[in-house]
């Protein structure tokens, strides 16, 4: 079981500072900052799904983002394939760049609308120098585009964004990221834009290349019952922090963390005959410029009591692979 | 109802028939392009310029609304008797005007009372969905997504209508705020006795709220009948694909089944049943003969020659 981790995350903190006016710059007051990841600890293994979950705002995509250092990290340790990358400039990251690839949530907006498929699909083997001449780019692309269904890729490779449908799009984005044969994809949110027949053809898609590649995904959604397909394991995420992380089916179908529950119990079910919608914490996500001290959900928890609004539970293992950080966890 | 453009007339709602019991509510499922938005504005009477009713009534408590002219329905049906929710409602609304003021307007215009009358309902109506009445004076921005989304559900019942159709009430909200302003849409109903026609590509958010349930592809009703029943055994191929691509959280995990190839070009839709290319079912008739939507008993229709006559 155990297989070499490919990207660890140890201590992981972002902070936002926010725009002040003038006259408080001037009046030296302490810049306020947005918590927006927390002490962030994970590690992804070799051919692993690993999900980010969690409401928007929680920090699952800046956490995604840092990690692909688009955006630099306040502090922390990242570290990929037993590499300190952190703090390494950008010139290193860019070669590094080949081997974590990203797929970013709207299709509509990551591709360049004045580029072919053709060229979209070329472009990072064109930065990257992976192919010796045009010929080898070009089966590159007919063979990702075939491993993405779109085929016949003669019909597609002329197009521009705007003749696709979305599907089509996230599977020109998808390719994108796959041609350099990466070992790690950050996927964020990947059909989340999309249409459920077609959500689940592409997640299905996601999945196989996962298979094939030999790669490590970190999957970073909103929807439980999605991860509950895609993921090995998961971690739920609230105000910056992870709440609860472990296997994912033992997680969905038996959280021990109050949040996660009421997440859990929010989702909507397809069957029109099984439990219906449930509401169990009350108000909605606290600001992260001033975090609730303590527990940070304590604000909204039913079952909250003195200690969670002075002492910050830690995340800590309480069976085998599950982690959470709750002063009083749901019992069984 | 058909769209002209430069390139050809798009057949975006064809041979559509739906019915809706006073105080039911019925779910339009379908993917993007479907159509499903488009039967919400034919009904409404809001289609754009380009878009031509070719055939069909829409009766609402027997009167054909198709025949009414628009002055007519903007005066007495629009709001007062059919509102809506629009997808996105709740980016819309204006910046630089209270909530209060906002929900206020449909009532002033269209019924004969005050200023002051209007507002006092307005705080009602902020009262009933749950955003409270001291928060009348306050800016769209001062709002979470939520209390937008509840806002623009208040809007819509302001002049007491009895149908509301909702288009997407719950997308870009949170799983949790999307929970709460299903439930809420689901209090209002019992409450007011409303009928309701939810638009959406989400079949759980159906099962969640509604009795009935329409699916549709590439502009015509495949099936239609109770969400039980068409859950548990759906009977179009189309319906049973689009049920068994829903991930569940609950039960065993199953697989994911997906639909090969993409919906049609509605320019040019194809000959026969439109789901043929992509059905696993399909026979030579399906590709010459249109299944029209038949009467499979208990209320039940399915447009499909699987099923025989």
């Amino acid at each position: 079981m155990e297989k070499e981790v490919v990207v660890e995350v140890r201590n992981l903190k972002k902070y936002f500072p926010v725009k002040v006016g003038f006259f408080r710059n001037l009046l030296g007051t302490e810049t306020p900052v947005v918590h927006a990841v927390d002490s962030v600890n994970f590690q992804i293994r070799s051919k692993e799904i690993f999900g980010l979950v969690g409401e928007s705002g929680c920090g699952k995509t800046t956490t995604g983002r840092t990690i692909l250092k688009l955006t630099e990290p306040t502090e922390g340790h990242i570290i990929f394939r037993g590499k300190e990358i952190t703090f390494l400039p950008h010139k290193d990251m860019q070669k590094l760049r080949r081997d974590m690839q990203v797929i970013f949530q709207d299709p509509y907006e990551s591709l360049n609308p004045r580029m072919s498929v053709y060229e979209l699909i070329a472009e990072p083997m064109r930065i990257q120098e992976v192919a010796d001449s045009e010929e080898e780019i070009k089966d590159r692309i007919y063979k990702v585009m075939e491993e993405m269904d779109l085929v016949p890729p003669e019909e597609y490779i002329y197009r521009f964004p705007h003749e696709l449908s979305g599907g089509q799009r996230q599977r020109v984005a998808i390719a994108r990221a796959f041609t350099l044969d990466p070992t790690f994809v950050v996927a964020d949110e990947p059909v989340s834009m999309l249409d459920a027949s077609i959500r689940s053809e592409v997640s299905k898609l996601i999945l196989n290349l996962v298979e094939e590649f030999h790669l490590s995904l970190l999957y970073i959604t909103h929807d439980v019952a999605l991860a509950r397909y895609m993921c090995d394991r998961i971690a739920v995420m609230y105000l910056g922090k992870i709440v609860e992380k472990g296997p994912s089916e033992d997680v969905i179908l038996n959280p021990f963390h109050p949040y996660t529950q009421a997440l859990i119990r929010a989702v909507p079910v397809p069957d029109p005959t099984a439990r219906r919608i449930d509401i169990i914490i009350r108000g909605h996500v606290p600001s992260g410029i001033n975090p609730p001290p303590g527990c940070r959900f304590h604000t909204r928890c039913l079952k909250a009591k003195e200690i969670c609004k002075k002492e910050e539970p830690q995340l800590i293992e309480v069976e085998k692979g599950r982690y959470v950080a709750c002063h009083f966890p749901v019992e069984k | 109802m058909y769209y002209s453009t430069l390139r050809g007339s798009v057949k975006a709602v064809d041979n559509v028939s739906l019915g809706l019991d006073r105080r039911s509510s019925l779910g339009l499922v379908g993917e993007s392009g479907c159509g499903k938005t488009s039967t919400m504005l034919t009904i409404l009477k809001l289609l754009p310029t380009n878009a031509r009713i070719i055939s069909g009534e829409i009766y609402l408590d027997g009167q054909d609304m198709a025949k009414m002219s628009d002055s007519k329905f903007r005066k007495e049906i629009r709001w007062k008797k059919v509102s809506t929710v629009f997808q996105g409602a709740m980016n819309a609304l204006h910046p630089m005007k209270s909530i209060g003021d906002q929900i206020a307007e449909p009532i002033l215009l269209h019924e004969n009372v005050s200023k002051r009358e209007a507002l006092e309902r307005a705080e009602k109506l902020l009262d009933l969905v749950g955003i409270g009445a001291s928060r009348i004076d306050w800016y769209a921005h001062e709002l979470s997504g939520g209390m937008k989304q509840r806002s623009v559900v208040a809007m819509s019942i302001a002049c007491n209508p009895e149908l509301v159709i909702l288009d997407e009430p719950t997308t870009a909200l949170d799983v949790i705020i999307a929970a709460q302003v299903l439930k809420l849409i689901k209090e209002l109903q019992d409450k007011l006795e409303l009928s309701i026609i939810i638009v959406t590509h989400d079949l759980s958010m159906v099962s969640e709220v509604c009795d009935r349930v329409a699916v549709m592809y590439a502009g015509k009703i495949v099936e239609m009948g109770d969400i039980t029943t068409v859950y548990k055994k759906p009977l179009h191929p189309y319906s049973r694909s689009l049920i068994s691509a829903f991930p569940s959280i609950l039960g065993s995990k199953k697989e994911l089944k997906s639909i090969p190839g993409f919906p049609p070009d509605l320019l040019s839709p194809p000959t026969g049943c439109r789901f043929h290319p992509r059905c696993s079912f399909s026979m030579d008739i399906c590709q010459k003969k249109d299944p029209p939507l038949l009467d499979r008993g208990s209320e039940r229709f399915v447009a499909c020659h699987l099923i025989g006559d």
